[in-house]
């Protein structure tokens, strides 16, 4: 176990350092000095040459590449991941502001999936061919097939504009506004669940069917186990590997789908802050924020890989 | 008995054959589900290609006399802030998604494909090479990673193209990978290596042709996701520029004019949804045709 998670360790470090390089290569090969491109968003004209190269060296940009990334990394490895070129601000407490924001969501919108779509998959799994396992599954062919902004707008149209039920747009700490805050996350993280409950339903509904042909079930029946335990510890625990893939990866697309939800309702989280980074080119946010949510990605790609060993003892010795 | 009668014996006596052909079509067309996603494929095919006979109006000609309208017998979806036809732009916009859906499919998967089928083959280091430079892509999630290369190339088609290719190049390199590595212990490949065929004719040979069904499925499904990931990146607004008509940016553009006319908004999702739908099931449909052992893999 200890060298499948050394391995595992090394594995995503390495992954990581290349993400990083991606990254530092990424905004360094932009077409654009950002120099200029900062001096021309500050409305600063008549720039002399000398404040330019006084302004390169403030930034770094006058040294070799390997230079600059070695710095890079070092700084960020000593908590700076530099500043914002237009808000003057460190980017450390931008992410700081954002981060708990799109954490909020998108946890939510996690469990909810994950209870929903288990819940649908055993069901839809149990009453193969029935009318319910027919819903479920159109549903989740639905789910998959629905652009996440226009359910937002539609979900707005109909709870916000024509109901008017629920807050269109904004976010409140649940800590400030408990009632409030509730109330304005409803519809986005509905918007941010229906992919990740479509994909972890048919997760659930195929594996379930796949253990639930298995001896050890039937055994499990025959011996007149009642149909919760038979379901939850035979087959549900045998089925959960899969399940747990899938789940861990939805990390990565609840934080794609949050960049598209934050921008519908307006909600100042991790996916609008590189919205309005990138399409202010403001490229250390950018570059800060990439490393940071690959980081993350990896890191929890990682705890899904190491609780196979949890949920599966037999992977230990491969 | 008579001779013709002993024939009709005989067959019956093996199961009739039918050709792998009728087979697959039989299958195929069996569920009510992608008999539909097919007719709308095929359906939004001809729109696109024939749409300037379909379209009422021009789908960028600026009318503010009669901006804003609520759907009427001349604009069936009424009209948006610029006085444009809804129904004329939404029948335009399936040129950009099937065309960018295509193209960068077919750039994303070819080269996934040849970083897979070299990574699958050589093995080594060239695998762990071309394996983790895929893992950290895969590490940016999709939508983060096609936005950022779609913003910084700055917007336009061949961008929004690239961006989305690049994309998808990690998900067609693994499986191309897995399904080499299955493949490679064949008898088939040995008998290749034993006639004297070179590295390339057993990968385009022997290896790419087995590999098809697998990343014929996996072509289809993703060209659902490439759609619906452009429009996601038009409605953010890096996709193809104004005043190109695009569902994901007519999407956001209707979003002010939401309580006058939700139709603005709320038709081109429509659009997208039904042609991401019908990539779908077709796609299911091509799995449990081609290789029903494929179900849970993709």
């Amino acid at each position: 176990m200890a060298r499948y998670i050394l391995l595992r360790l090394l594995h995503g470090f390495i992954v990581i350092i290349i993400v990083s390089i991606f990254v530092f290569l990424m905004m360094r090969l932009l077409p654009g000095d950002p120099v200029l491109l900062y001096l021309d968003r500050a409305a600063i004209v008549n720039v002399e040459p000398e404040t330019l190269e006084k302004l390169r060296a403030e930034f770094g940009l006058d040294k070799p590449l390997i230079v600059q990334y070695l710095n890079w990394i070092n700084d960020i490895l000593h908590g700076d991941l530099g500043t914002s070129l237009f808000q003057r601000l460190a980017i450390s407490s931008i992410i700081k502001q954002s981060f708990p924001i799109t954490a909020h969501l998108g946890i939510l919108s996690l469990l909810i999936s994950s209870i929903v779509a288990i819940t649908a998959g055993i069901i839809s799994a149990l009453k193969r061919g029935s009318w319910l396992d027919t819903l479920v599954t159109s549903l989740t062919n639905i789910g998959v097939s629905a652009p996440i902004f226009w359910l937002g707008i539609l979900l707005i149209y109909l709870f916000g504009v024509h109901l008017k039920w629920l807050p269109i747009y904004g976010y409140t700490s649940p800590f400030e506004n408990l009632w409030l805050s509730t109330k304005q996350v409803i519809m986005p993280v509905v918007c941010l669940s229906v992919i990740s409950i479509s994909f972890i339903t048919r997760q659930t509904r195929s594996s379930i069917l796949e253990i639930i042909k298995n001896d050890y079930v039937r055994t499990a029946w025959a011996k007149g186990l009642n149909e919760r335990t038979v379901i939850t510890r035979h087959v549900l625990k045998n089925s959960l590997i899969p399940i747990a893939t899938l789940i861990g990866l939805q990390v990565s697309s609840i934080i794609s789908g949050s960049v598209l939800v934050e921008t519908v309702f307006n909600i100042p989280g991790v996916g609008r802050m590189m919205v309005n980074a990138l399409f202010s080119h403001d490229y250390p946010i950018v570059q800060g924020g990439v490393l940071l949510i690959a980081t993350f990605v990896i890191v929890m790609n990682l705890l899904v890989d190491i609780s196979y060993g949890w949920l599966d003892p037999r992977i230990r010795y491969t | 008995m008579t001779i013709k009668h002993e024939i009709e014996m005989k067959y019956e006596e093996t199961p009739p054959r039918i050709s792998e052909t009728r087979r697959f079509l039989k299958v195929f067309f069996s569920r009510k589900v992608v008999v539909f996603g097919s007719i709308v494929i095929l359906a939004m095919i001809l729109t696109a290609i024939f749409a300037p006979l379909i379209a009422p109006y021009e789908p960028e000609r600026i009318d503010m006399a009669n901006r804003l309208l609520q759907p009427n017998e001349e604009h069936w979806l009424g009209t948006d802030f610029h006085g444009r036809d809804t129904l004329s732009r939404v029948i335009f916009g399936s040129r950009v998604s099937l065309l960018i859906g295509i193209v960068a499919v077919s750039f994303g998967a070819a080269l996934g494909m040849g970083l897979g089928l070299t990574a699958g083959y050589i093995g080594g280091y060239i695998n762990a090479i071309i394996m983790r430079l895929m893992d950290a892509l895969m590490a940016f999630p999709g939508l983060l990673l096609t936005l950022i290369i779609a913003t910084m190339l700055g917007s336009g088609l061949r961008n929004v193209i690239i961006a989305l290719s690049i994309g998808m190049v990690p998900m067609f390199a693994r499986l191309t990978r897995g399904q080499v590595i299955s493949l490679i212990e064949n008898d088939y490949i040995l008998a290749g290596r034993a006639m004297g065929a070179s590295s390339l004719r057993i990968m385009l040979v022997h290896l790419l042709p087995n590999c098809f069904p697998v990343l014929i499925v996996a072509v289809t499904m993703m060209l659902g996701m490439t759609i619906l990931a452009e429009a996601g990146l038009s409605f953010l607004g890096a996709g193809v520029p104004p005043p190109t008509p695009a569902w994901g940016a007519m999407v956001s553009d209707g979003y002010r004019d939401l309580s006058t006319n939700p139709a603005l908004s709320l038709a081109p999702g429509v659009a997208v949804m039904l042609l991401v739908f019908a990539f779908n099931m077709v796609g299911d449909g091509l799995r449990d045709a081609l290789d029903p052992r494929l179900r849970g893999i993709l």
